[in-house]
């Protein structure tokens, strides 16, 4: 799947920990912000529906995190890694092509 | 090894702890002035201005920054050392998280005195303990010999488990009283407490990285976890550390609860600081008058000893807590800490708190009497009369 990290955020993986043997003695940042996965922080989740959107990209300008990354076929894509839900995406959107959808987690 | 003859000198409570800090190699000092502190960092100038010391002192224009440039100097592995009192303190208050929590091994000062209002410059230990929770590891000395011992054991346990650490001395009746303190030549100290080795070398810049950075709920709690431990494995750290010192300078701190003729004791006085002084002294005379009592003395209240309270608890009828301190809306900390210890164990004496000495209030050799005559006639009844004693009051 392309996401919009890539490689980097397969790097990235390898840095969450599963025991808590593993976690550094300190909280210091090893090497990458990216193995910060703001996307569990999510109750509302930003659907894209492809046949409304514009290709303005309004959206990924306004992420914060940024989440939002262009497809190869021009459209939008969100990396749920990331995507912390805010909904300004959404807000933003002048052709209403997302909504933001209670998560099933 | 050399031998070790120690260099005596008569000084203030607040000038032991200065020449620690200089014995220490500390690297740098970041503070600011505040009564009864004061006299500490003046000290620490002069050692300075006159070529004595080596120490980056950056004045600053308030605790908290204080505290966050010792947090910036430990970071990038320099030996970094404060010292403050009651409101300094309390201002301090959030960077004392920051500092535990990116596990920065500090050392700090802090001379105990009384919170305002009503505004008051003596001695009282709420302004340390109302710290209890930020993850400071806390040591009481009784003297001042204690002051200058606690700070130099207190950076070798702090860079051993890189946790900080709080050395905490009374306002004047320790920090402006003059006494003789036995010294460590500088050589002596060298091999006791050799260079930091930092946890991580902010320093290297072909690997960068930053401290302190967001953690999600996925991490938080085992960052928590791993400070709590780092507090255990201090208890054990402490202990060796404290018998190396007694090895190699006299002065045994093996134990982190020092007990005075607690042995065939029917009942005990536990309490922390300066006043223990004074109750090791009735201890004496009481003994002479036929009382069986005895003194425990908390040396370090964080991380607890527990293990060495629970010995304490099972050989004795009673325990009076003195507490020069309040935690309002309850008890006295020391007193409500060490019920709590006791709680599931099987050593369950009657227990009773005296507040003494808030404020600075004078806590005399005849206090302890009264409070012994007192505590004797409730373990001959075999219940309390009240369990909070506001000892001092004017009634
Ligand atoms: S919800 Fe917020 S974080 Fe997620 S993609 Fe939209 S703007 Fe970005
Ligand atoms: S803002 Fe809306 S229309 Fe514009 S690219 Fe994003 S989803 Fe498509």
């Amino acid at each position: 799947m392309n996401t919009l990290f890539g490689e980097k955020k397969a790097e990235a993986k390898k840095l969450v920990f599963t025991s808590v043997d593993q976690y550094p003695e300190a909280p210091v940042s090893l090497d990458t912000t990216l193995s910060n996965f703001t996307g569990d922080w999510r109750t509302f989740i930003p659907v894209i529906n492809e046949e409304k959107c514009v290709k303005c990209y309004i959206c990924w300008k306004f992420c914060p995190e940024p989440a939002i990354y262009i497809k190869p076929d021009g459209y939008v894509a969100v990396d749920y890694d990331y995507c912390k839900g805010c909904g300004i995406c959404a807000n933003e959107c002048p052709a209403k092509a997302i909504t933001m959808e209670k998560e099933e987690k | 090894m050399a031998e070790y003859k120690p260099i005596k000198k008569v000084v203030s409570g607040n000038y032991a702890a200065a020449y620690a800090a200089k014995d220490a190699r500390v690297q740098v000092v970041a503070a600011y002035p505040i009564t009864p502190q004061t006299s500490i960092i003046e000290k620490i100038a002069e050692f300075i201005a006159d070529g004595e010391a080596n120490i980056q002192y950056v004045p600053v224009e308030s605790e908290h920054s204080a505290m966050a440039a010792c947090i910036g100097a430990s970071a990038a592995g320099a030996r970094a050392f404060t010292a403050t009192s009651a409101q300094g303190l309390a201002l301090m208050h959030e960077m004392l998280h920051w500092a535990s929590g990116a596990r920065l091994p500090i050392v700090m000062v802090d001379v105990n005195r009384a919170m305002a209002p009503p505004w008051s410059v003596w001695d009282d230990q709420t302004d340390s303990l109302a710290q209890r929770d930020t993850g400071w590891m806390q040591f009481y000395a009784e003297n001042n010999q204690e002051v200058y011992d606690g700070v130099l054991m207190a950076f070798k346990v702090a860079e051993t488990v890189n946790v900080p650490a709080m050395v905490i001395e009374s306002a004047f009746i320790l920090s402006h009283t003059y006494d003789v303190v036995e010294m460590i030549p500088q050589e002596l100290v060298d091999e006791f407490l050799p260079p930091r080795e930092p946890l991580y070398d902010l320093a290297n810049f072909e690997k960068p990285f930053s401290v302190g950075a967001l953690a999600t709920p996925a991490d938080y709690y085992e960052f928590r976890y791993k400070l709590a431990k780092a507090h255990e494995e201090a208890k054990k750290v402490i202990r060796e550390v404290g018998r190396e010192f007694g090895e190699r300078f006299g002065r045994d701190y093996s134990r982190m609860i020092e007990t005075y003729r607690t042995d065939d004791a029917d009942f005990v006085f536990l309490g922390m600081g300066s006043l223990m002084g004074t109750v090791k002294q009735a201890v004496d005379l009481l003994r002479e008058e036929g009382y069986r009592v005895g003194a425990a003395k908390v040396l370090w209240f964080r991380p607890f000893p527990g293990e060495e309270l629970y010995e304490l608890a099972k050989g004795v009828e009673g325990i009076a807590v003195l507490d020069r301190n309040f935690s309002f809306g309850q008890e006295g900390i020391l007193f409500n800490e060490a019920k709590g210890v006791l709680y599931n164990t099987k050593a369950r004496p009657l227990m009773k708190n005296y507040i003494v000495g808030l404020g600075g209030r004078d806590f005399t050799v005849s206090d302890v009497r009264k409070i012994a005559e007192n505590m004797k006639a409730i373990i001959e009844k075999g219940e309390l009369d009240v369990e909070v004693d506001w000892y001092h009051l004017k009634r």
